[in-house]
């Protein structure tokens, strides 16, 4: 997306195309020490928003409490439309729709890899065994591994584990994709190949939430860059506004360290 | 010198005599067998059913401290592990045998429950160590996916759980393996009590019993060495 048309979705912005936001979103896990301290963000469908700032300033518990692996303290989340911090919501569903890709990839190392990525459509009866398995199968010849289709997780490198942890998270359909640092578990030689999965899913227009360290890339596909400090966005804008014009001291020191 | 050839000759003969008497009159190792057989069935039946329990009560409590859910299952789990690891497993077999399945005629079947229930209690806490050596990395995936808790627990976490105790359900086994040896009282015919049976005909209480102490110490020797032999391969599976 050019600045242009990012500006122009910014204003005629209607609620369908809004897929996530959260209100005043606060997260404490000790009394008196808030991690998240009033959170308002929106993430429309289409669009890539790269979050960074310092370690411990609470983008994992952020991008955590967006699918409530973590219950916010207070605020609300809504997720085209729907509050689901309320009570009686179906997590589970509201998940399924959510894809997350976790620092660590989180295989499942007892299944082979073909079970790891049909376990979860096949088990919530989203797809038969057999659409699961062709549809495994096309997301891993995309990602060239469809010959590990059998193997085990303990049997691969760290970057084709996160690359199936990726294609796992994508068997479900989601509407979004969620990433916690996805490379940073990586050798500096496989981080290329999962930032260029990821890429390809930015041209596909899959809306995406990435925590990283990777400026490289957040230049390249973030449309909107969060700088989150000490539980809040301190700082917001295109990767443009951001990198070249940084307007808190904070940021501005962070990118010096970075950079 | 004579003297010693004597003693010697004098060990000998009641070495063969006693294990003539003890095992081959009137076949009698078939009884010493057939008690091993039971000995071996209800150690091994309660070990099973000591791990389907306790891994149900670890679940729930697991479930229970993650999210807060099952409370009142959580209570019954609490209660009964209380209430087993809190008393003496012959009382409790008393208890089974003579009031809850009262009248039974298959005292090995009230041996199994009553083993097996005994051993869940102490099943669950194994089994609760095992899952929390799980990392929660797996649990989180498995939710992310929008897998209910229960199916992540049970197809996620469990499995590797379970991987993890192995060695420690082995050892379970082979200590109910010894701990059934009271289970004569039930009626059944255990290698104990079949020793006891014999030395009942032959009235020489030596020779049996050290028989059977060399039976169950070889039995478990066995059985200690297929554990150790688990644990290596399950650590080298581990770092690959
Ligand atoms: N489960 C938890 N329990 C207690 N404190 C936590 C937990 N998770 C995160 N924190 C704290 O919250 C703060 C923010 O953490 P995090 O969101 O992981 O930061 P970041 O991802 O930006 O490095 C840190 O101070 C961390 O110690
Ligand atoms: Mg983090």
């Amino acid at each position: 997306m050019t600045e242009l048309e990012t500006m122009q979705t910014n204003e005629t912005v209607a609620p369908s195309d809004v897929i996530i936001e959260t209100r005043d979103l606060h997260k404490s896990f000790v009394k008196g020490k808030m991690v998240l301290d009033g959170i308002d963000c929106t993430i429309r469908r289409g669009e890539q928003v790269v979050v960074i700032g310092p370690s411990g300033g609470g983008k994992s518990t952020f991008l955590r409490c967006l699918n409530m692996l973590e219950t916010p303290t207070s605020g609300q989340i809504l997720v085209n439309g729907e509050d689901i911090t309320a009570k009686g919501v179906d997590l589970d569903k509201v998940r399924a729709k959510m894809g997350m890709v976790f620092q660590h990839f989180n295989l499942f190392p007892h299944f082979t890899v073909l079970k790891n990525i049909t376990f979860a459509p096949v088990t919530l009866k989203l797809q038969t065994p057999e659409e699961a398995e062709e549809n495994a199968m096309r997301l891993l010849r995309r990602i060239g591994l469809e010959e590990k289709a059998e193997a085990y997780p303990s049997q691969l490198s760290g970057g084709q584990k996160q690359r199936i942890a990726i294609v796992r998270a994508l068997a479900m359909n989601p509407e979004i994709m969620l990433f916690d640092e996805p490379t940073s578990a990586l050798d500096p030689e496989m981080v290329g190949e999962v930032l260029d999965v990821m890429k390809e899913l930015a041209k596909d227009n899959m809306t995406m939430v990435v925590v990283t360290h990777e400026m490289g890339f957040a230049r390249e596909v973030a449309d909107r860059i969060l700088f989150i400090d000490q539980g809040h966005i301190l700082e917001q804008g295109t990767p443009e506004e951001f990198f070249n014009n940084p307007q808190q001291p904070r940021t501005k020191e962070f990118l010096a360290k970075v950079l | 010198m004579n003297a010693i050839i004597d003693f010697f000759k004098g060990v000998g003969d009641y070495l063969a005599t006693a294990f003539d008497k003890t095992f081959i009159r009137e076949a009698r190792y078939m009884m010493f067998l057939d008690g091993l057989k039971n000995t071996l069935i209800i150690a091994l039946c309660a070990t099973i059913l000591g791990v389907a329990i306790g891994a149900l009560i670890a679940m729930v409590k697991t479930v229970h401290k993650q999210s807060g859910k099952l409370k009142l299952l959580n209570a019954i789990c609490e209660a009964y592990t209380t209430i087993i690891r809190g008393t003496p497993v012959v009382v409790q077999l008393l208890i089974m045998y003579f009031i809850v399945f009262a009248n039974s005629t298959r005292p090995v079947l009230v041996g199994i429950i009553g083993f097996g229930i005994n051993s869940g209690a102490y099943v669950a806490e194994i089994m609760r160590a095992g899952i929390n050596a799980v990392d929660i990395g797996q649990t989180e995936a498995g939710r992310s996916l929008g897998l209910s808790h229960g199916v992540t627990m049970r197809s996620i976490v469990l499995p590797q759980a379970i991987k993890n105790v192995l060695p420690a359900i082995g050892n379970e086994f082979i200590s109910l393996l010894k701990e059934t040896s009271v289970i004569g009282f039930l009626g059944v015919i255990d290698l104990t009590k079949a020793a006891q049976r014999v030395i009942s005909r032959t009235a020489d209480p030596y020779f049996p019993y050290i028989a059977i102490a060399l039976v169950y110490l070889g039995v478990v020797c066995i059985l200690n060495y297929f554990v150790t032999k688990l644990e290596k391969r399950l650590a080298k599976s581990d770092r690959t």
